[in-house]
């Protein structure tokens, strides 16, 4: 298998960096889609690639390539992180750069799903010793040993029993040229050296003196910029517009009407293009625009729920997944109880607000931009532009924050046309306002959960939720299809321990877009099933945590429970005290959390900390793990208690952070985060974090005051 | 209970009301007077007239053409180049766009360019480029950052904070933080790095 990917050609090409003849040539991991080989378009000068990833010049300067983004999460640390254990550099020596969109050569670079480390880690550990084995094999046939008797160390290969030593760069014109093993040894994880390590992240330095480059900071010669006034009903098209006074403003250049694609529809607006943003924006101030919002709903928050709620009473759903017989289970139950929660639709609002640098030239498009998924934007480009895949390039810049967001394609998509229409390179930036009304938001979700007890332990558990399926919006989808992430966030084994459930979802079909927040469903469905899981341990009589362990059998989980209820101190804490925990599943990792919260002097409820316990299973960097927790524990804190987007009329009613308020340094509690060290398979780090946290914090509410909070957002000014 | 436009999260104003008092006098007397003079020249400048403007910012000076309403925040990153200053909001409310007026932590979002002129600026690219800012280091140590975007704003805050307040109480720290945004949830590690700062200013004090 492996050895058919194996595939190698060398390319000869001019280094600029050393001024020596170099050979290009690489070849392709297990698990890239292409078998052939092809060269690459960044590797000018950056030496001689041994594979996608590395690349070494003649002086032993390395260079790693990122091929996901960068949105804060650390990819651009945890790649080179992995690389440089194996292939035995020094992280502070390399250089790092993001890769451009080319599936072909590196597989998906979607940066989604927390997906980096766990979807790559076994490739690039393996392409990375396999450079490695190459670079040693090259020196041993120079010095005319054994192989066996060469190690690599810190970018050498060093010859044992004489003491000498060749750097990786008077090695890797050789490496190249040869073919590369089919097996190699890989570390045990107790000799790493890089990996495990809080190794801090190199792209710090950029971050705290402003030469990061994000998005809005590209600059092209001749580059005009352009904000765009967009239907602000999804689905609704631009019937006319007056330009007039648009057209008075000094350094407004061109004023066009723009589509862009947006699932299986188009949005509608009109472009102001400039010299400057500010004069786009004073242009867009005094445009007229007239809009067709014929021919589909207009909803507000109070229709849409009531619909959601309505279904959940009258209706069974799709059913997704189930065992046993629920109905006749909770017939011969001890206790029954049912209870609804209600979940808000929001706004990602990433601190970069979406914006994208285009540069139409006819037979080819470049991209510039704050991108989660540089080959799906190829991908959708390539038919909407009618260019091939390989004529559009789409450079990552850093990401001011993804979330989901940027991972979407219709920003990428609309810089393009506009940039073709004014044929110049173009900057499209969303206004703050824009880019919390447009969307596309976390659906707003309604769970009805039902379960029974039997001897104190679960015999039956429903759970029915209500909203929109964001799977149903592409182009084609089946809408009678089930959402296939009804049970994210549940643990798996309740599975086991619960003998008898259903789970089945109702879509709801409206014109709103939705899409993927930060741990998507789970960030929803966590609040539902752990609070419904606190208030099963309520009816049963039992401790919160107890209840759990019961049910949770498996040696990792009890690992998990027994971590958490010691770093929390939850068996000395007082009955009533304010102690809510809550742990789910998400993204192949498990996380815990306990809240604690007490009554200020004023009789108001504060958080005072939040104790987490993340088994993510392998992994890369316990600072970035503990980073992330931290992040997702306060962006979930807002979900909970500071933000929601509304509808009136068919339009978001929160536009800026005076309504669409943020959790500020004053909402957050003190955070302890705890990793679980183990050699279970790698789980994500980026959004396995946030699902804990809403109900860990209500379940600790009702520990302190006996209320139990079903809906959020909640104020905690006013529980 | 339905969800409603009513039933959102009732804060008073953006701030709660034990900080308002500190934070009125600390961070909004500046802004007030320079909306004021905003509404002057708004009014007294005609519309749609460009004008030449000297920036001084990081100690270098920059001659500029532009609207006089212009923020200063697009005078620094498009006319002057310096993209280390960030949009975040537009309206004041998030903090990205922080720059030293004078000394002062000021909204470069919210103060027209005609209104800046002529007074010493610093952004981010003016603490230092080499990193050996004490409030740079302290934010490496403590790796502060994860997406970045916002850090330039909360540094020049921490750094205004710092000059004015050496030792900061949490309290301290909250109250002049408070008008940052993180939407990664930096917080901790934001008020860690600041307490850090203090500590290697304090250091590099005693060793002078
Ligand atoms: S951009 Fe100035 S405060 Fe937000
Ligand atoms: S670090 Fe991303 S917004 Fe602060």
């Amino acid at each position: 298998m492996e050895t058919k990917n194996l595939t190698r050609r060398n390319f000869i090409k001019l280094s600029s960096l050393t001024g020596a003849a170099l050979t290009i040539g690489f070849y392709f991991p297990t698990g890239a889609k292409a078998a052939e080989v092809m060269k690459s378009e960044t590797a000018d000068n950056l030496g001689i690639d041994l594979n996608a990833w590395i690349s070494i010049d003649t002086n032993g300067k390395v260079t790693i390539t990122n091929h996901r983004a960068e949105m804060g999460q650390g990819s651009f640390q945890s790649v080179p992180q992995i690389i440089a254990e194996e292939l035995e550099v020094d992280l502070n020596d390399v250089r790092i750069v993001f890769a451009q969109g080319n599936n072909a050569k590196y597989g998906s670079q979607i940066t989604g799903g927390s997906s980096t480390v766990r979807g790559t880690y076994k490739k690039l550990l393996h392409l990375s010793a396999t450079a490695r084995e190459m670079l040693i094999e090259a020196a041993a046939k120079k010095w005319n040993v054994p192989a066996s008797e060469c190690y690599a160390e810190n970018g050498h290969v060093i010859h044992k029993p004489s003491g000498k030593k060749f750097n990786y760069g008077e090695l890797v014109a050789d490496a190249s040229k040869l073919t590369p093993p089919t097996s190699v040894p890989l570390k045990d994880p107790k000799d790493y050296k890089v990996l495990r390590k809080p190794i801090p992240r190199q792209d710090t330095p950029l971050k705290v003196n402003g030469t990061a480059t994000f998005g809005m900071d590209k600059k092209l010669p001749g580059m005009l910029y352009a904000v765009v006034e967009r239907n602000p009903r999804f689905q609704g098209k631009l019937k006319g517009f007056d330009d007039t006074e648009t057209k008075k403003v000094p350094g407004v250049k061109h004023v066009i009407p723009v589509k862009m694609s947006v699932f299986n529809t188009f949005r509608e607006g009109v472009a102001v293009v400039a010299d400057s943003i500010w004069s786009a924006m004073q242009g867009r101030k005094v445009l007229k625009v007239e809009w067709d919002d014929s021919g589909f709903e207009h909803f507000s928050t109070e229709q849409l729920y009531a619909r959601m709620n309505d279904d959940l009473k009258t209706k069974d759903g799709l059913s997704f997944r189930t065992k046993g017989n629920f109905a006749a289970a909770l017939e011969k139950a001890d206790k029954k109880l049912e209870a609804t929660y209600e979940t808000p639709y929001e706004s990602h609002s990433c601190m970069e607000p979406v914006n994208c640098t285009a540069h139409y030239q006819g037979d080819k498009l470049e991209i510039w931009g704050p991108i989660q998924g540089p080959d799906w934007v190829q991908d959708l480009l390539s038919p909407l532009m009618d260019l091939p895949k390989e004529k559009i390039i789409v450079n990552m810049t850093f990401l001011g924050g993804g979330f989901g967001r940027k991972a979407f394609m219709d920003y990428p998509h609309e810089a393009a046309v506009i940039s073709k229409a004014v044929n110049a390179p173009v900057q499209v930036v969303w206004t703050r306002e824009d880019d919390t009304t447009q969307g596309p938001f976390r659906p707003g979700m309604v769970y009805q959960c039902s379960g029974g007890l039997k001897d104190g332990r679960i015999s039956a558990y429903k759970a029915k939720l209500a909203g929109q399926n964001m799977d149903h919006q592409w182009p084609g989808a089946q809408k009678d299809s089930y959402n296939g992430s009804t049970t994210e966030g549940f643990l798996e084994p309740y599975f086991e321990s619960i003998p008898h459930y259903s789970f089945s979802d109702l879509p709801l079909d409206v014109p709103i877009p939705v899409m993927w927040w930060r741990s998507v469903y789970a960030s929803t469905n966590g609040f539902a099933f752990e609070s419904f899981m606190d208030e099963l341990a309520v009816q049963a009589g039992k401790d919160p945590l107890d209840f759990r362990r019961q049910h949770l059998g498996e040696e990792r989980y009890q690992t998990l429970i027994n971590r958490l209820e010691e770093v929390s101190g939850w068996k000395n804490r007082k009955k009533n005290e304010g102690y809510g925990v809550s742990i789910t599943e998400c993204f192949s990792s498990i996380v815990g959390e306990v809240v604690k919260v007490s009554k200020k002097a004023d009789g108001k409820v504060k958080v005072d900390k939040v104790w987490a316990v993340m088994d993510c299973g392998w992994y890369v960097n316990p600072d970035i793990i503990r980073a992330q927790v931290e992040g997702s524990i306060v962006m979930a804190i807002g979900a909970a208690t500071v933000h929601a987007t509304h509808f009136n009329d068919g339009k978001a009613v929160e536009q800026n952070f005076n309504t669409y308020k943020m959790p500020r340094i004053t909402d957050t509690p003190e955070i302890e985060v705890h990793v679980v060290d183990n050699e279970e398979k790698a789980g994500g780090v980026g959004e396995p974090g946030l699902p804990p946290l809403s109900a860990a914090l209500t379940n600790a509410i009702f520990d302190l005051t006996g209320k139990r909070i079903r809906k959020l957002p909640f104020n905690l000014e006013e529980v | 209970m339905l969800f409603g436009p009513s039933v959102g999260h009732k804060k008073p104003l953006i701030f709660k009301i034990p900080h308002l008092a500190e934070f009125l006098v600390f961070v909004y007397a500046l802004w007030i007077s320079t909306y004021a003079m905003f509404f002057v020249t708004f009014f007294l400048q005609p519309n749609l007239i460009m004008a030449s403007y000297t920036l001084k910012i990081n100690s270098k000076t920059y001659t500029v053409e532009a609207d006089p309403k212009m923020p200063l925040l697009w005078a620094i990153r498009d006319l002057a180049g310096l993209t280390g200053t960030k949009y975040g909001c537009g309206i004041a409310q998030c903090g990205a766009c922080t720059v030293h007026m004078g000394g002062q932590p000021v909204r470069s979002c919210s103060i027209p360019v005609s209104v800046a002129a002529g007074k010493d600026l610093t952004t981010i690219e003016g603490l230092s480029a080499d990193n050996t800012h004490p409030v740079q280091q302290a934010w490496i140590k403590e790796q502060v950052p994860q997406c970045g975007y916002c850090q330039s704003g909360q540094i020049m805050a921490a750094t205004a904070l710092l000059k004015k307040t050496p030792n900061p109480t949490d309290k301290d720290i909250d109250t002049a933080m408070q008008g940052h945004i993180c939407r990664c949830g930096t917080y901790p590690r934001i008020r860690k790095a600041i307490k850090t700062a203090s500590q290697i200013m304090n250091q590099k004090a005693s060793a002078k």
